[in-house]
């Protein structure tokens, strides 16, 4: 039952997720407005060939595991370009138009997936927290949460089990197997509940609530600004920058909210 | 940010509690003094409010949660003012790490007492020392056991420094490894600084070296509050139900004391033809080829009438064998096969391929968590439920949940949501629902796990008689006393198998391959 055990483990020790967490979201904000002022294909290409590069900095080598974590990614910028196609308003076929969406897709989702392989969740909360001041009761208490995900996911399995062990399947019944995972998601629901609630009353017993109070909360790990994460964050800019400099230059550049 | 060193004293002056939204006290009347540095048991009956009462020294019972009367003071002030004095470790483990790495959730506590970041480090490292963890800071906590893990949060409440340490049932959700490591760790702790303790657990005995005083929670019609039990107070071993047939059971053919993969080695229990058996059946995670099976190749036979104990260690793949012979997971190797008499109109077709409805008067599941298998909203549907599914008739449905309702004592709840049950009603209700559609083959999994000695005795009671009533049972379980005094055989899995043994697994033919000696048949009790 090991398998769902690796949401929160020890992420590798990549390139990328030595960059503060805080940095890294600038980047991906400056990323994503670029993306999405744009409606060319010139700029989401630069962006998504500048992002690939980046791929090996964040541990993702192996095609497989590469694609395991970004198939919904890939399935949902087909089928934007695939609508597009079908349906754009010149009538003819608009290749560029939808290849254009697609890596536009890519361009904004893509930091995300690099985010979330290189960086650990503890030191997002830490960097979070110490920079830019968000609610530790807010931040930690995810990160608490995040810590359930794999045990829901086996309580999952065990309450869909135990449906079937009590004699209650759907059979090829659509009507009832719908029911049936009602029936079980809201099992999960109340189990989720209790596990949470008894974990904050552990959490409290440790002096979590007491940061409400008098007490400042202190950070042992603490969170540091490097030199590298400034220049990871100039760099992002200046891509952004050139990227649109040059897509204007060569009159490509259209932005989305012109017609 | 330390407040005063050494151990604290508890007052508990005419304690009472009653939880927001509910119309009667979970505790009242409760008088007691406990001396810095004592150590002490509180025993009682399931609701007879120790958890609360330990819940309200740990100054977690706030306005916020419910009516208080009187006054529960650690030196002086009160438990909700004290609480950076006090530490609290409860049942699960899981519901009380907060961090992925060990160190930085022993960290946690200090942070959020705003220990400043230089003296953090030395102090973790110091309560890790303590309990004796003996990995790294930056173990994954998910890669640790469940006593590890135990160890792990008594190393946060430790390095706080508390005057009061309280433990509720620390060990009953562990195996006795874990429970092991958990109570040697207390004492550890005990021998180097002098903190009160305070502690509930349903196995008492061990802990009993220990403790200085025993404390019984009361709390009926007539009477509430705080009893002192005298010095050589020990917990009663709840007794074991009579074999109705001792003498014709012991003289079967016992198989001899041989790995239980050689031919010999089968278990023809009682010279009777097994219900349904496991042959050379094993199972593999698909995503890990390369790591070890979670369950190496296993033969074992269930017998009617007979009681079969799957022993072994976390990570044995106990629970998985359960699941197949359960016939509600395919095995990945070998097969699992009902008999004729079991199957009937089935015919050849394996278990997990069985319809549900078909399943559930065959064989009967009972999952360790009771909340999983419930489905209904009221105690006699979720009783009725597995009939009606098999097909009765809703008259003999019924009336199959009003005896059960009876032999159970929980007449009284038949209209209560199940959910709203104390642990060891749901426990009993878990297993009489799957008793409902009187299954011919029984499969509970730890079904006594962190029961008190009434509810447990209870439950050996509700199996004993669907064994003689002729249902193959089959249990999963650490549970010692249950399996040495209620097995007729015991099946041990062992982890840690041999990687080169298991590596044919996979391969075509593996049905064949020689069985792994790992498994090996335990001594027959009953001789």
């Amino acid at each position: 039952m090991t398998t769902a055990g690796t949401v929160t483990g020890t992420p590798p020790a990549v390139w990328l997720g030595r960059i503060n967490p805080v940095a890294q979201i600038v980047a991906i904000l400056a990323i994503t407005v670029t993306a999405l002022a744009t409606i060319d294909l010139l700029t989401p290409a630069v962006l998504v060939a500048a992002e690939l590069a980046l791929l090996p900095a964040a541990g993702l080598f192996q095609p497989r595991a590469l694609l395991a974590k970004t198939w919904p990614l890939l399935l949902s910028a087909a089928g934007v370009a695939w609508v597009n196609l079908l349906f754009s308003a010149s009538g003819g076929w608009d290749w560029t138009g939808s290849a254009a969406l697609a890596l536009r897709v890519i361009a904004v989702a893509l930091p995300g997936v690099l985010f979330v392989a290189s960086t650990d969740p503890v030191r997002v909360a830490d960097a979070l927290t110490v920079h830019w001041k968000v609610s530790t009761r807010f931040a930690y208490g995810a990160l608490a949460a995040i810590r359930l995900a794999p045990l829901l996911v086996l309580e999952w399995q065990a309450i869909r089990l135990a449906r079937r062990a009590r004699g209650v399947d759907a059979g090829r019944n659509p009507i009832a197997a719908i029911r049936l995972f009602g029936g079980a998601a809201f099992a999960l629901l109340v189990a989720a509940i209790r596990r949470g609630s008894r974990l904050a009353l552990a959490m409290d017993a440790r002096g979590f609530d007491a940061t409400a109070g008098s007490t400042e909360r202190t950070n042992a790990r603490g969170s540091v600004l490097r030199s590298r994460d400034h220049l990871y964050v100039a760099g992002a800019v200046l891509l952004c920058a050139t990227t649109t400099a040059a897509s204007v230059a060569t009159g490509l550049w259209h932005p989305v909210f012109s017609s | 940010m330390r407040v005063g060193a050494g151990p604290a004293a508890v007052d508990v002056v005419g304690f009472g509690f009653r939880y927001s939204g509910r119309p009667e006290w979970a505790v009242r009347d409760m008088d007691v003094r406990i001396e810095p540095g004592e150590r002490i048991l509180l025993t009682g009956a399931s609701g007879s409010g120790k958890s609360t009462l330990l819940t309200a020294m740990a100054g977690l019972l706030g306005p916020d949660s419910g009516d208080a009367r009187g006054a529960v003071r650690v030196d002086g002030r009160t438990a909700v003012q004290a609480r950076d004095r006090i530490g609290i470790l409860f049942q699960d483990p899981e519901s009380q790490l907060v961090m992925s790495q060990a160190g930085d959730d022993v960290a946690f506590g200090l942070e959020n007492r705003g220990v400043p970041a230089g003296e953090i480090w030395p102090r973790v490292r110091a309560a890790l020392d303590a309990v004796g963890f003996g990995y790294p800071l930056d173990r994954s906590t998910h890669a640790l056991s469940g006593g590890e893990k135990q160890r792990l949060v008594l190393a946060g409440a430790m390095v706080a420094e508390p005057g009061l340490l309280l433990l509720d049932e620390p060990t009953s959700q562990l195996d006795p490894d874990g429970a092991e490591l958990v109570r040697a760790a207390v004492a550890r702790i005990l021998a180097d600084r002098g903190t009160t303790l305070v502690l509930i657990d349903h196995e008492a005995s061990p802990w009993l070296p220990l403790i200085d005083r025993v404390l019984e929670v009361q709390f009926g019609t007539t009477q509430a509050g705080v009893l002192e039990l005298a010095p050589r107070w020990r917990p009663t071993v709840p007794v074991l139900p009579p074999r109705p047939s001792a003498q014709s059971r012991s003289n079967g053919t016992q198989g001899p004391l041989l790995p239980i993969g050689s031919t010999q080695g089968v278990l023809h229990s009682n010279g009777e033809d097994p219900l349904l058996r496991a042959a050379g059946a094993g199972y593999s995670y698909r995503a890990d080829t390369a790591a070890r099976p979670a369950l190496a190749l296993t033969d074992v036979e269930l017998t009617a009438g007979q009681v079969t104990a799957i022993t072994g260690p976390n990570g044995s793949g106990k629970s998985t064998l359960g699941l197949l012979l359960a016939g509600l997971k395919a095995p990945t190797v070998g097969r699992i096969v009902a008999s004729p008499k079991l199957a009937g109109r089935l015919g050849d077709r394996p278990p997990h391929r069985w319809r549900a409805r078909d399943l559930v008067h065959r064989i009967g599941t009972v999952f360790q968590n009771p909340e999983h298998q419930f489905l209904t909203g009221r105690v006699r549907d979720e009783l009725s439920l597995g009939p009606l599914r098999a097909g009765a008739g809703d008259r003999a449905a019924h009336d199959r949940a009003e005896e059960l309702l009876q032999r159970l004592g929980l007449h009284a709840y038949a209209d209560a949501n199940p959910f709203t049950l104390s642990g060891g009603q749901q426990r009993r209700l878990s297993v009489a629902t799957s008793l409902a559609t009187r299954p011919s083959v029984l499969v509970l999994d730890e079904p006594t796990f962190g029961q008190d000695p009434v509810t447990w005795a209870e439950l050996v009671g509700l199996l004993a008689e669907a064994r003689d009533a002729g249902t193959a049972v089959c249990l999963i379980s650490h549970d010692a006393r249950l399996v040495d005094g209620f097995a007729d055989q015991e099946l041990r899995l062992t982890s840690g198998v041999d990687h080169r043994q298991t590596a044919g697994f996979t391969g075509p033919g593996a049905a064949e391959t020689p069985r792994s000696s790992d498994d090996q048949l335990g001594r027959n009790p009953t001789k």
